[in-house]
């Protein structure tokens, strides 16, 4: 046997320690120059006349006495607000039907009620175009009302919205103590008592969650608004319009800090309620297995039938828009509106642009998240440096993707930048996603790692074997189903995403989103549709192709799962 | 077999110093969690860390890791200064509660984890583990995951992962508490038996007593962050040196009062005889302390020292002895505990509501300035 030399380590530096610190800084700073200067920039933006003199509250007294501009925070309010109100109790009961009841189906139900997710916000509103518009399919039903405008903006946010509000609600509802139900039952309380004093209560750290989410989300919205608002203004529209109609930097500085307020108040309700949700179910809690009862559960299976050929009639039309000739004069179907050239100078470019750059962002995006996450999880020295890390990974999730892309126009393309090289790249534009949906992605990888055992390192240690080794054999592998979560999570939002890329885009650099949008402004509705069609299906193909692979992958690499 | 280290002091009897702890302290904050430690552990020894939770003996096993590191003082392992070395340049085996094995590795390959990266030739890896598996009983279980094996499985597992590299002192941080009762009474005989045969100096953190005094050769109770008394299981049960000793290990009967005079403390209104103890002033508070077996009831007359009147409240049966619970009205303070044995139990007939005399040898007791918390 060879000799163990074990004594003749030499007093030497902790060589791991400054690996972890280094890298933590190096990644600190990527942080700091993805999301801090650049928000830094446009909040100073906002406060500066043309010529870059700090003017105070000018340009926000300004924005507050145009009188068009005041209108569209009212206008914005509205659409958000009545979203809400429709979307969250549609959610309750779909999520209440998914986890309370016997419906038959909960799979494909919970599929239906996802799809949404995988389209741009767009899509909705070309397909209800399409449904009610001037020569739309049945635009009687309006009652002679026009679809373009708020009518047109709250059916695309309901459509947008939904799956958010259910996997949150689902969450939520799926939350039950089965004991507070029995111990109900054998008290003898009414049905309707025992939803208004159990159910309810449970569910409304969840509801508030949800209400929160869907109003920022609508808030914040572009895709559905650019397509369908017509003539009635929102925030969102006024940033775009600002910047890019009218080169006013200053005022789209204003609006874009006006629109973090209510994600801002949305993000800090979510923590509150986040905190005080977990304390709901004890460690001996009962989970509730719901009972069969056939009139409830087929009440709730029409209600979810009508609720799922609702999004699927949405995403149908939007099929049918893309593969009609030229609606409503030529019906015949065929793939001439996917001849991309024909309607956009990039083509089909712009669609393998989306491509690559959603591959980047989900390849480097999940590796430095998760390698973020681990350094604050696991690290031990440099407190501080991790808890600043973990709150600039919150941030984003404050930050709509329109005041994002503005930052990032403000500050890479600034003079004298030394990043500026970035400018206009699709390296760029992989940071601006990653970096807008950076907080789900975090907290998605943080949860993983919590799940290991706290002494693993310890022992890794304990044997001599250097940190990355034991971050490469077992952290990794450990956690890879929920680091291809990630990567397919930021996959499919940097396919669909549009608020943030919209100002950063250049000619080079063209995405499929960005492409959709300027189809639909020049009159090519039907290639917006193809379009808009295609970036599902290949969010759909890549979510689908997970679900394959990663049941064939797991049953390799997690064989230590089964007992 | 080869030596492990070439560092460890080898003195003809294997008993010298391997570890000194010197005025060890460390705090979190403004809580001191440990403070004015001195220890030495002998080569080979085999120490029980034991206390209430929160007294600290957790920390010092982290702080000798390596894992959380002292505020103050120096750690000495095998002749070489250790204090500020980081846990991977320390030469340690550690287990914790959780065993930390890694899930997504075989046992063979946990058990190896340790060895792969020190230039060993694959075949001398597998025979050190195949070596390994045996001595833990696991012959076979190699290719097996560990969410495959049983909890006390486990934990034998996580003993040979830190025994694989031959490391000179072996930590385990309560290694037994996550397994039910009867796989941790054998599993700790069979650390005890393997920790003398591979002869490798073992520091055990446990809050269970019993576990302490069955395996430990010697024991080192905390309390608050100090060390209250380090001793063989024997003396610590025999003659506690500090009242919160006498109170933690084993029941123990506190009769306080004050010292009235030499060998002799006031009990309200009963004199107790004590062994002379010189270093108490007369009219200072005292306890003085009593096991349940050292009261005689056999042969007990008026002339017997510390003979006491009582009643029998209750009883308690517990196998071969009988606990009773006895209201002495001199002694009105609290009720005694006293053994018997099922013998005397039946002889003298002895039941609730009985009234009896007992004595306190006076040199069974031990008496404590103070009172109990």
């Amino acid at each position: 046997m060879t000799e163990v030399t074990l004594g003749g380590r030499s007093r030497t530096v902790d060589r791991e320690a400054w690996v972890l610190r280094l890298a933590l800084a190096l990644m600190l700073a990527v942080m700091l120059a993805a999301i801090v200067l650049p928000l830094w920039s446009i909040l100073s933006k906002s406060f500066e006349d043309r010529a870059g003199a700090f003017v105070g509250f000018a340009n926000y007294a300004r924005f507050f006495g145009t009188p068009a501009l005041a209108d569209s925070i009212l206008n914005s309010l509205f659409v958000a607000g009545l979203t809400t109100l429709i979307v969250v109790p549609l959610a309750f009961v779909y999520a209440y039907a998914l986890t309370r009841t016997c419906v038959p189906g909960k799979g494909l139900l919970t599929g239906i009620a996802l799809v949404p997710i995988l389209s741009p916000s767009m899509l909705p509103a070309i397909a209800l175009v399409y449904l009610f518009g001037n020569q739309g399919m049945i635009r009687g039903l309006l009652l002679g009302e026009s679809i373009y405008g708020p009518i047109g903006i709250v059916m695309g946010q309901v459509f947008y919205c939904f799956p958010h509000a259910v996997l949150i609600l689902t969450t939520a509802l799926s939350l039950a103590d089965a004991r507070l139900y029995e111990a109900a039952a054998a008290l003898g309380t009414s049905r309707r008592r025992v939803f208004l004093t159990v159910t309810l209560p449970s569910a409304k750290y969840g509801l508030a969650s949800a209400g929160f989410v869907v109003f920022t989300l609508v808030m914040t919205d572009f895709g559905i608004p650019v397509v369908i608002g017509g003539r009635f203004n929102v925030l969102a529209i006024d940033v775009y319009k600002q910047v890019m109609g009218q080169q006013n930097f200053q005022m789209g500085a204003v609006v874009a800090v006006v629109l973090i307020v209510p994600a801002l108040a949305s993000f800090v309700v979510d923590r509150i309620v986040q905190r005080r949700q977990v304390a709901l179910l004890g460690a001996r809690s009962v989970p509730l297995v719901p009972q069969p009862k056939p009139a409830r559960d087929w009440a709730m299976l029409g209600f979810c039938a009508v609720v799922g050929a609702a999004i699927l009639g949405i995403l149908g039309t939007a099929i049918f828009a893309s593969l009609v000739k030229l609606w409503p004069y030529n019906l015949t179907l065929g793939f001439s509106n996917y001849v991309f050239d024909d309607f956009d100078s990039d083509g089909w470019a712009s669609y393998f642009n989306s491509l690559k750059m959603a591959a980047g962002a989900a390849v480097v995006g999940t590796a430095f998240v998760f390698t973020g996450a681990y350094l604050v999880e696991k690290g031990k020295s440099a407190g501080a440096a991790r808890a600043l890390f973990h709150l600039l990974a919150m941030v984003p999730l404050a930050v709509p993707g329109l005041v994002l892309g503005l930052a990032y126009v403000f500050f890479f393309n600034a003079p004298g930048n030394p990043l500026g090289g970035l400018y206009g790249t699709m390296a760029l534009l992989a940071v601006c996603t990653v970096a807008h949906f950076y907080t789900v992605a975090h907290l998605t990888a943080t949860t993983a790692l919590k799940q290991l055992d706290p002494e693993f390192e310890a022992v890794s240690a304990s044997l001599q074997v250097p940190f990355w080794r034991t971050f490469l054999k077992v952290t990794v592998p450990v956690c890879l189903p929920s680091i291809i979560n990630i990567a397919i999570y930021l996959f499919v939002n940097a396919m669909t995403t549009v608020s943030a890329v919209i100002f950063i885009y250049t000619a080079q650099t063209k995405l499929a989103s960005v492409a959709i949008v300027n189809m639909n402004d020049s009159g090519a509705i039907a290639a917006a549709a193809a379009m808009a069609v295609v970036v599902t299906a290949t969010s759909a193909g890549v979510k689908l192709a997970e679900t394959l692979v990663s049941r064939v992958l797991l049953r390799r690499t997690q064989r230590w799962r089964q007992r | 077999m080869n030596a492990v280290t070439g560092a460890r002091p080898n003195g003809s009897d294997g008993r010298l110093p391997y570890l000194t702890v010197t005025g060890l302290e460390k705090r979190f904050g403004t809580f001191t969690a440990l403070s004015d430690i001195d220890l030495e552990i002998r080569d080979g020894e085999f120490v029980c860390f034991l206390g209430p939770s929160g007294c600290g003996k957790t920390t010092l096993l982290r702080a000798i890791a390596g894992l959380d590191r002292q505020t103050r003082g120096t750690i000495i392992q095998a002749g070489r200064d250790i204090s500020h070395l980081p846990p991977a340049q320390r030469d340690y085996g550690i287990v914790f509660q959780s065993y930390a094995l890694f899930p997504n590795l075989t046992v063979a390959e946990n058990i190896g984890y340790g060895l792969v990266n020190r230039r060993m030739d694959r075949r001398a890896i597998a025979a050190r583990v195949e070596e390994l598996l045996g001595l833990i009983g696991l012959l076979g279980s190699g290719p097996k995951y560990p969410a495959q094996l049983s909890g006390g499985q486990q934990q034998r597992v996580a003993l040979a992962r830190a025994l694989a590299t031959r490391p000179g002192l072996l930590l385990l941080d309560e290694p037994l508490s996550a397994l039910d009762a009867r796989v941790r009474l054998r599993l700790r005989g069979e650390i005890r038996d393997l920790q003398r045969r591979l002869g490798v100096t073992t520091i055990m953190v446990t809050h269970d007593q019993e576990e302490a005094i069955s395996v430990a050769d010697r024991i080192v109770v905390m309390n608050n962050g100090r060390i209250e008394q380090v001793a063989s299981p024997e003396t610590i049960y025999r003659s506690p040196s500090t009242l919160f000793v006498a109170g933690f290990v084993g029941t123990m009967n506190f009769l306080t009062g004050v010292r009235s005079a030499p060998g002799r403390v006031r009990l309200g209104a009963f004199d107790l005889r004590v062994p002379d103890d010189s270093a108490f002033a007369s009219g200072q508070p005292c306890t003085a302390c009593a096991r349940p077996e050292d009261f005689i009831i056999r042969n007990v007359g008026h002339d017997t020292p510390n003979a006491i009147e009582a009643t029998i409240e209750a009883t308690e049966f517990l196998g071969a002895v009988v606990r009773a619970r006895l209201k002495a009205p001199l002694l009105p303070q609290a009720p005694l505990v006293a053994d018997f044995s099922l013998n005397a139990m039946t002889d003298l007939g002895l039941a609730p509501g009985r009234s009896v005399t007992v004595a306190l040898p006076p040199e069974r007791i031990r008496i404590f300035a103070g009172q109990p918390e």
